[in-house]
């Protein structure tokens, strides 16, 4: 005889583990399928950014797909900083490439990404402030 | 004893465990610091687990590429990762559909601003025409990057790294910066980031909401686009 609260819980943690692996299976798919559009058409853009606008199609026309996709997906993207440590740490192997020209580089990358995030940021607030302005008045 | 020792390290040199385990045991161990000093900037956990495995590479004697074998299942899932970006955008997109205005001229200004500035103090600090070209695509995602960076004349490799560095830089110094400008939106402050520094600035981002996340993958994939189209443009101008 199985208790009510056992099988209750084993049920949910099947469905969570269910819906983990259909999460990952989907993410690959896609990846699979912009990976084939990417290489078939020999575009300089990468798969996953084809994988990533076919799924954005596909929840849109299936509101309940994204729905299920959500748990397993956020907790993949809480955990993105993660995903790019193996690449900083092959930096490391390539800074004596920066030693020629050092300052140059680093003045290049410093100055142009404060530039880049300020004018994104500055320009994105105005014309959003703008636009809820034109919005009042209408 | 020490024929022991010395068969123990052979297999787990060999083995793609020990590097994996170092991996994501030494990212948990910085991000819980980085949460202990109240997301310090400095302690960024992605630039402080870097130096310190680099620090264990050149220790222990161990290949890049032999700690890559371990390395590369965390690397791997960049890619499905990057197609999950899709769900919470498609869960934002009745605001997106109001904010497309704010989007399209915060892209275009800012994925300008990034190329233009980039290439324009290189070129006044005297750095050659390579370098210049290798800086260009700075901004965007390491694949699309590379490949910019091959079609106008840049060196690859030296693209790939300064991509790394300008995330980093954006994980690092965003939050304080956009503190100090006093831009409390969080969609502005996402979008910054993800068109500044890619994958980085997107992941530091979803550290700091979910909104700021979305709008910075948005511009991840926007200024991917963008600058691999109008880079190879620019170069022409530039250089008439």
């Amino acid at each position: 005889m199985s208790q009510p609260g056992t099988e209750t819980g084993f049920v949910h943690n099947h469905r969570t583990g269910t819906t983990m692996l259909f999460t990952l299976s989907v993410l690959l798919i896609f990846q699979l399928a912009g990976e084939v559009v990417a290489r078939g058409l020999s575009l300089p853009i990468p798969g996953p950014v084809f994988g990533l606008v076919f799924l954005a199609l596909a929840c849109m026309v299936r509101p309940s797909l994204r729905q299920t996709l959500e748990p397993t997906s956020g907790t993949l993207l809480d955990h993105l900083s993660l995903l790019f440590l193996p690449a900083a740490v092959g930096v490391i192997r390539f800074l004596p490439l920066l030693r020629r020209d050092g300052l140059a580089l680093a003045a290049a990358v410093l100055g142009s990404t404060l530039l880049a995030l300020t004018v994104t940021a500055v320009v994105f607030v105005a014309a959003s402030r703008r636009l809820t302005e034109n919005g009042a008045e209408q | 004893m020490s024929t022991n020792v010395g068969k123990l390290w052979v297999y787990l040199a060999t083995t793609p465990l020990l590097w994996l385990c170092a991996t994501l045991s030494i990212y948990w161990l910085a991000d819980r610091f980085f949460v202990l000093t109240r997301r310090y900037p400095l302690a960024n956990p992605v630039l402080l687990s870097a130096i310190i495995l680099g620090a264990l590479l050149k220790v222990s004697n161990t290949h890049y590429e032999t700690y890559f074998r371990g390395a590369q299942f965390v690397h791997f899932m960049l890619g499905p990762a990057t197609v999950a970006l899709a769900v919470p955008l498609v869960g934002e997109f009745q605001e997106l559909r109001r904010r497309a205005l704010p989007v399209a001229l915060a892209l275009v200004a800012g994925s300008l601003t990034a190329i233009i500035s980039a290439v324009g103090i290189a070129w006044s600090l005297g750095a050659s025409t390579t370098i210049q070209a290798s800086l260009a695509p700075k901004s965007v995602t390491t694949p699309i990057a590379m490949g910019i960076s091959k079609a106008v004349g840049g060196i690859p490799a030296l693209t790939a790294v300064l991509v790394i560095i300008t995330g980093i830089i954006v994980a690092i110094i965003a939050q304080p910066w956009f503190n100090t400008l006093r831009i409390r939106d969080d969609a502005a402050r996402g979008f910054a980031s993800g068109l500044a520094g890619h994958g980085i600035g997107t992941a530091r981002s979803f550290q700091a909401g979910k909104r700021a996340g979305t709008y910075a993958g948005l511009a991840l994939a926007l200024n991917g686009v963008l600058t691999a189209v109008i880079v190879p443009y620019l170069m022409a101008l530039w250089h008439g």
